[in-house]
């Protein structure tokens, strides 16, 4: 961006001046590097502790021999298909979990008797581990995917209804009255009003929901044996495979990274215009 | 009096309703995967009133207790010693942004690999799962402290201890204990699967055996059990961070009065 030459005043200069060093900031080699070191410090660490015998080496294998087996793996079609299978039940559930919560959530919401009807219940049945659920998942269903989604869906749900609640009540009360007096129909004033709103606390929601399904969706894999990376550990480890676990473990992380830096990514696109995305530009 | 009858009239109202239709349903069916409430209740006080829960209950929730309290106690002072010194922060920042990303269940069998299927085991994945919230929440606490406070209390000569105790940790409260509040449903999660992986005890292996006997009012009441204990620890958090914040919130109040 090319700021236009500014008129030889003392004000203006230093405003542009610090604008530019605004813009400057967010590249700090210093950070980059530091952090780098650190990641190295943590490989080099477990190198050691391998190489050394400080852990038996048959169930801690070299950092290097995990990173090589991963970038191994990278080549596999297997490791693809897996891929593919946890974040299709990830996908599915998150979009399932919004469906059901964002319309529901706004319905209870914009009633203060439903939600003082239905805060009791909703108390209750948020913090029921979702894990638990996973007995029941088995029995209920006989298909893998529908067993993944019942949990990572009850799981998601939650995160993202709360999220949604607290936005409808943060609406302006003024703000929605004006709407009525001016004739807004019903919809008009969820599309208008409620939803912009709300958008900061969904997304909020939506970001809470992403890591929370993901984590559902691989121990569901873990645990039933849905087929996905959670399965391929468990396989992977059965199998005596060591090098192999580690570097599963290693890509989960790295999927996990890919998800939440998506999902922020989605936020600021979402919400440029709002205050605690403008602020930390700015900050 | 008559807005105490109407609260508890709201409090109650749908799960009664809810209760009654789940009733209602269940009369018509014989099917076996859904038993009745008062079949459940009973079996609820069957299964887990007794040895039981000397057995599983108690042991599950010591481990869920030890495991989250050291996660607690280790995400505040790691969070702490980072927080306060931005290299450190951007040295360790990668590495904690990528053990955070890996989904904490998967700790299990590299722990079982690392450490062998004993109760030390299912502690220390507890606690290596639920630390990244505390952790994470604290180190953001600590930098988000105002300069200006840190400021003041440099020109009044309040260092080191003093400074952490009596200015820090009142600032990073609020984030610290947000943090401690996403910690405590990964903790119970990682308590139940860790049982559900290898154990001769504990609520998730009993369930996971009632499944497999086909058990399923035993089961139901299981999972019932496990919704009491989610649903007390969260009740006894917020009765914590009430007391812990109770300057917080007054001030909140005062602001959203003003």
């Amino acid at each position: 961006m090319s700021t236009p030459p500014a008129p030889i005043d003392t004000i203006t200069r230093s405003v542009a001046v610090a604008e530019a060093r605004q813009r400057r900031r967010p590249f700090r080699p210093r950070r980059m590097l530091l952090g780098l070191a650190g990641v190295l410090t943590f490989l080099l660490i477990w190198e050691i502790a391998s190489r050394t015998g400080l852990v038996g080496p048959t169930y801690l294998p070299p950092a290097s021999v995990s990173v090589l087996t991963m970038f191994t793996n990278a080549g596999l079609s297997g490791f693809w298909v897996a891929v593919g299978q946890t974040i299709t039940s990830w996908g599915l559930g998150m979009l399932l979990a919004l469906a059901l919560s964002v319309p529901l959530g706004v319905f209870i919401g914009l009633s203060p008797l439903l939600q003082k009807a239905t805060r009791s219940t909703v108390e209750f049945l948020r913090p029921i581990p979702s894990v638990g659920l996973i007995p029941l998942a088995v029995l209920l269903f006989a298909v893998p995917l529908q067993q993944s989604l019942l949990i990572v869906t009850y799981g998601a749900f939650w995160q993202v209804f709360i999220q949604v609640l607290y936005g409808v009540a943060d609406v302006d009360s003024v703000a929605m009255s004006t709407a009525r007096s001016f004739g807004f129909t019903r919809w008009q004033r969820i599309r208008d009003v409620v939803f912009p709103t709300m958008l900061p606390y969904l997304l909020t929601g939506i970001r809470l929901a992403a890591s929370v399904a993901l984590i559902l969706a691989i121990t569901a894999e873990l645990v039933i044996g849905t087929p996905g990376l959670g399965n391929q550990i468990a396989l992977a480890k059965e199998a005596g495979l060591y090098a192999s676990t580690y570097a599963l473990v290693l890509a989960t992380g790295l999927l996990g990274m890919i998800i939440n830096v998506g999902v922020r990514a989605l936020e600021h696109r979402l919400l440029g215009w709002h205050q605690s995305v403008r602020g930390e530009v700015a900050a | 009096m008559r807005k105490i009858l109407t609260a508890i009239g709201f409090a109650l109202a749908l799960p009664v309703i809810l209760i009654l239709i789940w009733w209602l349903i269940s009369l018509g069916t014989t099917s076996i995967f859904m038993p009745k409430p008062d079949q459940l209740l009973r079996e609820f006080f069957e299964t887990w009133v007794g040895d039981r829960f000397f057995t599983d209950v108690l042991p599950s929730l010591a481990r869920f207790a030890i495991g989250t309290g050291v996660a607690i106690v280790f995400g505040i002072l790691i969070g702490l010693l980072v927080g306060l010194s931005r290299n450190l922060r951007d040295y360790t920042e990668p590495i904690f942004e990528f053990f955070r990303a890996i989904p904490p269940p998967v700790l299990i069998p590299v722990f079982g690999l690392l450490i062998g299927v004993s109760d030390q085991m299912k502690v220390v994945v507890i606690a290596a799962g639920a630390i990244w919230p505390v952790l994470l929440n604290t180190i953001e606490g600590v930098r988000g402290v105002d300069s200006v406070q840190s400021e003041t209390s440099r020109s009044y000569g309040i260092h080191g201890i003093a400074r952490v105790r009596f200015q820090v940790m009142p600032a990073a409260a609020p984030s610290i204990l947000a943090g401690v509040r996403q910690a405590l449903p990964i903790g119970i999660i990682l308590m139940v699967i860790s049982e559900m992986f290898f154990s001769s005890s504990g609520l998730g292996f009993s369930i996971i055996q009632f499944q497999r006997r086909f058990a399923i009012p035993e089961m139901w009441s299981g999972i019932l059990m496990l919704g009491l204990i989610g649903y007390a620890v969260s009740m006894i958090f917020k009765v914590v961070e009430r007391r812990l914040l109770h300057w917080y919130y007054g001030l909140k109040d005062i602001e959203n009065a003003a």
